[in-house]
């Protein structure tokens, strides 16, 4: 009985198992055998020790790490970009989007829409190659038709620091804003239109709308997005901040984030273990971020939460 | 009020048209200086309105055969990925709607969990290098990381659950049809607008990588577009180093390098410039899909 019970479930579900077989498997091996693979953080790699049998180390790579400049700078740079992008990210795509979106000429709004978000598809690579177009100091434009038509001298981007905070901000903005002004967009468009009439009826100007409906309707989507980006506050796109200054070792103080330092590191087998501590770090911190801010998101909108 | 209204409209589309024009111009600037003479660059710089017209670039890329080497490379490589990818996806998120499935819940919280944790770069690149030995393999571009994810599962998921009627599948099934023949032939079908979406993002995504290239490929047979771009930019003369000997030969000093790493960064977005307004659409809706919790 039980066991004719079972043969029917079998040949009932059996399919969708099968269906969903190749994607566990992916998961397994892209996903969760690197998690195990943590483990390096406390080992000293060998070739023949292999990820799981090399020599405990304790915590040593984490003492080495946490003793270096490295460790404070990256962090500090990490986290400081992400709420750079996250504040200035959000502000300029709510702008963008009210714009658009208030705008009467659908075919313009069409056009605009188009070409803001086109920077989104270009690969980080173009974007390097576009910087490098403007910057570069030999042929570049800005050191060749801007700077020496006025008499200044030029300026040579690639090695002197104080220009890249301003440049990597400009650079993600350039590239994201077209992309994430559109949730805002959507948002905008399903606003109840007859908020507006009503405070068109009681004489309110378009600003006192702006404040006082638009951003107020705005605030659930915004909390939540902003929620979700500090779970990802120790992540940083790998490509902008080590391919687009083009991986330049003068500027390394402002241009590394921990991203770029795990890679450094893995490339260097002197500084195997470290690189691996700090992946570790960066998994660790961030998962524990993850775990907190999506706490903040089921009490703040549960319909947001993740889980 | 009308009057007020105008002058809003004009400081918009004011606003609009300098963030355009900001959007355009590196862009601009990126084309004309592929179709400058390589001397007039060095003497001049990169420069929006060439002194004349100077196609020796695209020659060049025509006429060599790496970059198209590289383009064929990176053409196979998003057309295996995103298809795979593509029914990998939807047949796991087909699976999380069946209604009554066994361990579903456990399937989901699977799925789930590799978007709150993960092993980060060290660990992967060690396993990928050390136990499945994909350096300087294809598989190195297809495999690591742009498989799968569980962000495309969750959207793919939803709309299979507000977009597939039930009944449809209850009587496919009463007519004796079997699971897979239900799902490639009802439910693949009337999911186009998803497909289009995943498969738009995933393919964005196979072109556009560059970091699978940077950490598993040496071989420069394996070589994408990507990557391709990416060495030249590093070092100015990788492209005239991997040309043919006799090209070199006849004509070292006339490779013109500048204007020629322009010209492949022009060559590298033209396909997705050109499937982006068919695209559009669908990867529109992908991005306000992706916040709305799937």
């Amino acid at each position: 009985m039980t066991k004719s019970r079972a043969f029917r479930q079998i040949r009932r579900y059996g399919p969708f198992y099968i269906m969903a077989l190749p994607a566990c498997i992916y998961f397994f091996i892209n996903n969760y055998i690197p998690m195990g693979g943590l483990i390096l953080a406390f080992e000293k790699y060998t070739v023949s020790g292999g990820i799981f049998g090399s020599e405990k180390v304790g915590l040593n790579n984490f003492r080495f790490l946490f003793q270096s400049a490295d460790a404070w700078i990256m962090t500090r740079n990490t986290i400081l970009y992400n709420l750079a992008f996250m504040v200035f990210g959000t502000s300029l795509s709510i702008v963008v989007a009210y714009l658009l979106h208030e705008l009467k000429s659908t075919v313009s709004r069409k056009i605009y829409q188009t070409v803001i978000l086109f920077p989104g598809l270009l690969s980080i690579i173009i974007v390097s190659y576009l910087a490098n177009a403007l910057l570069a100091g030999d042929t570049g434009f800005i050191n060749m038709h801007i700077l020496a038509p006025l008499g200044l001298e030029p300026v040579s981007f690639y090695s002197e620091q104080k220009w890249w905070p301003f440049l990597l901000i400009f650079i993600h903005l350039w590239q994201m804003t077209g992309t994430s002004c559109i949730l805002y967009l959507a948002n905008m468009s399903a606003i109840d239109p007859g908020l507006y009439e009503a405070a068109n009826l009681d004489g309110a100007n378009r600003f006192q709308c702006f404040f006082k409906i638009t951003l107020p309707c705005l605030v659930p989507t915004i909390v939540t997005l902003s929620i979700l980006s500090v779970g990802k506050i120790f992540n940083s796109d790998f490509g902008l901040f080590y391919q687009v200054p083009m991986n330049s070792g003068a500027i390394l103080d402002v241009t590394q984030t921990i991203d770029t330092y795990v890679y450094r590191g893995l490339m260097n087998t002197a500084n195997m273990g470290m690189s691996a501590a700090a992946c570790f770090y960066q998994s660790v911190v961030g998962f524990c971020l993850v775990m907190f801010t999506n706490m903040l998101v089921r009490k703040f909108s549960s319909e947001n939460a993740m889980f | 009020m009308v009057k007020r209204d105008t002058g809003f409209q004009a400081a918009a589309h004011l606003i609009m048209i300098v963030m355009s024009v900001m959007v355009l111009f590196p862009l601009a600037l990126l084309i004309m200086s592929s179709l400058s003479p390589e001397s007039d660059v060095i003497r001049y710089g990169y420069s929006l309105i060439p002194r004349e017209i100077d196609v020796t670039a695209y020659r060049y890329i025509f006429g060599d055969g790496s970059v198209f080497h590289s383009y064929l490379v990176t053409i196979a490589v998003t057309l295996v990925g995103t298809v795979v990818s593509v029914v990998i996806t939807t047949m796991i998120s087909y699976t999380l709607t069946v209604p009554g499935l066994p361990g579903k819940k456990l399937l989901s919280f699977y799925v789930l969990f590799t978007m709150l944790f993960s092993g980060g770069l060290v660990p992967s690149y060690m396993m990928w290098c050390n136990i499945f030995h994909i350096k300087n393999t294809i598989w190195a571009l297809l495999v690591p990381s742009l498989l799968c994810s569980a962000f495309h599962i969750m959207i793919t998921r939803s709309y299979f659950q507000n977009n597939i009627p039930k009944e449809i599948l209850e009587s496919a099934r009463i007519d004796g049809m079997t699971e897979f023949g239900i799902f490639f032939q009802i439910v693949l079908p009337l999911s186009v607008p998803i497909i289009a979406t995943i498969g738009f993002m995933k393919a964005l995504m196979y072109w556009n990588d560059w970091t699978n290239s940077l950490y598993y490929i040496t071989e420069k047979q394996l070589v994408g577009i990507q990557a391709l771009l990416n060495n030249m930019l590093t070092n100015a003369k990788y492209l005239t180093q991997s040309m043919d000997a006799s090209m070199v030969a006849t004509d070292a000093a006339a490779i013109p390098s500048l204007s020629l790493r322009m010209a492949v960064a022009v060559v590298g977005m033209l396909p997705m410039i050109m499937l982006y307004p068919f695209f559009q659409k669908y990867y529109m809706k992908g991005l306000t899909v992706g916040a709305v919790k799937g």
